[in-house]
């Protein structure tokens, strides 16, 4: 084990153009959180080069990918990841903290997202008292704060019945369609198909790249 | 990056979501600050006490006492030799220029009875620059004069214990008293100095002309010429110790005492002897703060073991909060204020819970409260660098965890 070296990712090229809805599939070990862990500045690449929006993300210090993270990337987790001891509006908030938002445009912000998602009268809740799909809703509402470029969701409808899945899609769709660029990691079809476009990985290697039917 | 603010709102929200463990955790600090309050307190208290008590003996004053002497080798206990002399005195009056008040006694104890009531006390020949020697005064009536002194007349001045339990609720003045079989007009009551830095109540004590008591009093204790203590009132403090060394001088010339050999007096000086004293209460109170800090640093670990605790439960937490943007310097911040927040607080309350020990200790004690507005702010920044210094290992674990493991932690 020790001396191989493992590239969890090797020869993977693609762009986004902006708008654009993708789903990445691919079974567990293919090498697709890797991806999205590279995309959301979380992770750097040891090899290549990623540009979005024009900066690249080789030449970001620490503070620079804190700083990408927050205005450029947009994070929707599987487990929703909400801090349970804040309500919905803090919830949303918290990535404004972090750019620096005077707190009553933080406010007015937050309020209007959660409108948007259609959380308009549970604002003050707390995410215990909220269903797994109304806390994916807020969890999007959060990752639209800072008017990120890309909506990253890491398998956001897994902890989903099919019912709410089904709205969560539709509220991605929706956003879709007024601009929002989202890639969505999955590895369940039916979510796969609600995109524009589907990106295989298999073993680290994009094996297909071909667009919704 | 985070504005103060909303980090300092953060960080108290955090420590509200379990007030018990934020208690239990400042506790450390709580009992460290109090305990560090209240020994720096009760020091200065002591310090305090013990320099008004020996400035109520009289301020900038000499006290030359026979003694140390040697009588064919064999050394003698202080004061069995009757070595000094009216004429010692007079001497020192006439011929050092820096003695404002001269002031011979002699000390005896008697019974004294008054009408129906009696009492035991010390009883001082004294002349009349003894009050102004000693920074004493009447309260009722007056001083005996030269003239009266001189007469050996058979007057006493009261001292305000001795007043009290002779007459609880008569006026002494005018009245007679028996000493030693003799009988005396009280011409006077002295005001109330209370306990001396030694542990004597100085208004126990009748007050007589040098003349009479020698006379009547002690007697054939001595020749009839000798005191048993000499005050010498120098005119500043800065003054003393250049009267102590013309008193000296004089004294070793009149005993006739040749080069190296010892002294037959003493010459006490008693702001040496308040220096002194002040010097070993100040070494105590440094050692018990010191002993006290330690439990300072227990707390402060206290701190740093629940916050390495609570780093580890917010694992996910903090990794959310970087994919969300936050900086390292924010995480830094954001648990390091919890530290230093609890330390502070515990600063506080332990400050408070300190004064109040102080107060109540002093009060039982009867000793001076000092609480100055010095021991607060370094109660409270102390309490501040133990949080800082504790705070900082966990706060630097948590900026750097790696958000995509921190993510994944359950």
């Amino acid at each position: 084990m020790g001396d191989e070296i493992v590239h969890a990712l090797d020869k993977v090229s693609f762009s986004v153009p902006r708008g654009d809805y993708i789903a990445v599939i691919g079974p567990s070990g293919s090498g697709k959180s890797t991806l999205m862990n590279i995309i959301g500045g979380l992770d750097t690449p040891s090899a290549g080069t990623l540009v979005v929006n024009g900066a690249d993300l080789g030449k970001l210090d620490d503070e620079g990918l804190a700083g990408f993270r927050n205005k450029t990337i947009g994070f929707v987790f599987q487990s929703f990841n909400l801090l349970p001891r804040l309500t919905a509006m803090q919830n949303v908030e918290l990535p404004m903290l972090y750019s620096g938002t005077p707190p009553l445009e933080r406010q007015a912000r937050a309020s209007q997202l959660l409108d948007r998602v259609g959380l308009g009268q549970r604002k003050t809740h707390r995410p215990t008292q909220l269903s797994g799909g109304q806390q994916q809703r807020v969890a999007i509402a959060r990752a639209l704060a800072c008017e990120p470029a890309v909506i990253l969701a890491d398998e956001p409808t897994g902890a989903l019945d099919t019912n709410t899945t089904k709205e969560i899609l539709a509220l991605f769709k929706e956003l879709n369609r007024e601009g929002v660029t989202i890639i969505i990691v999955t590895h369940e079809h039916e979510v796969a198909q609600a995109t524009k476009r589907i990106i295989e990985m298999r073993d680290g290697c994009i094996v297909s790249d071909k667009p919704v039917s | 990056m985070m504005t103060p603010r909303d980090l300092v709102a953060t960080s108290a929200r955090a420590l509200r979501v379990n007030p018990l463990r934020s208690a239990l955790t400042a506790l450390g600090v709580i009992i460290g600050v109090a305990s560090v309050v209240a020994m720096v307190a009760l020091g200065e208290g002591a310090q305090q006490r013990v320099t008004s008590s020996i400035s109520s003996l009289g301020s900038n004053l000499l006290i030359i006492v026979p003694g140390a002497s040697r009588q064919g080798g064999v050394a003698q206990a202080p004061g069995s030799f009757n070595s000094l002399t009216i004429a010692d005195a007079e001497a020192i009056a006439r011929d050092v220029p820096g003695a404002v008040a001269v002031a011979p006694s002699q000390r005896g104890s008697a019974q004294i009875v008054a009408d129906g009531a009696n009492w035991n006390t010390r009883i001082e020949g004294v002349t009349p620059p003894y009050l102004d020697a000693r920074d004493w005064g009447v309260s009722s009536g007056r001083f005996f004069d030269d003239r009266e002194a001189r007469q050996a007349r058979k007057v006493a001045v009261l001292g305000a214990t001795v007043a009290k339990e002779l007459f609880p609720n008569s006026d002494p003045i005018s009245q007679r008293i028996r000493i030693s079989g003799g009988q005396y007009e009280i011409i006077g009551v002295l005001e109330s100095k209370g306990q001396s830095g030694f542990g004597q109540d100085q208004d126990d004590i009748v007050l007589a002309p040098l003349q009479t008591v020698k006379r009547r009093v002690s007697g054939r204790q001595g020749r009839a010429n000798t005191v048993s203590q000499i005050s010498v009132k120098a005119e500043s403090e800065a003054a003393l110790t250049q009267l102590q060394t013309d008193v000296e001088t004089l004294l070793r010339q009149r005993h006739r005492i040749a080069e190296g050999d010892t002294d037959d007096f003493t010459v006490q000086n008693l702001s040496s002897i308040a220096d002194t004293m002040k010097q070993t209460t100040a070494a105590f109170t440094a050692l018990l703060a010191a002993i006290s800090a330690v439990s300072l640093v227990v707390g402060g670990i206290g701190i740093m073991n629940i916050m390495l605790v609570s780093v580890t439960e917010r694992t996910r937490e903090i990794g959310l909060r970087k994919a969300l943007g936050a900086r390292r310097q924010d995480i830094l911040w954001q648990f390091g204020l919890e530290a230093v927040a609890l330390s502070i607080a515990g600063g506080i309350v332990g400050l408070l819970i300190g004064s109040l020990v102080a107060w109540g200790v002093t009060t039982l004690m009867q000793v001076p409260l000092v609480l100055g507005g010095m021991t607060a702010v370094t109660a409270i920044g102390f309490s501040a660098l133990v949080g800082v210094a504790f705070g900082a290992y966990p706060a630097w674990r948590a900026a750097r965890l790696d958000p995509i493991e921190a993510l994944r932690r359950e």
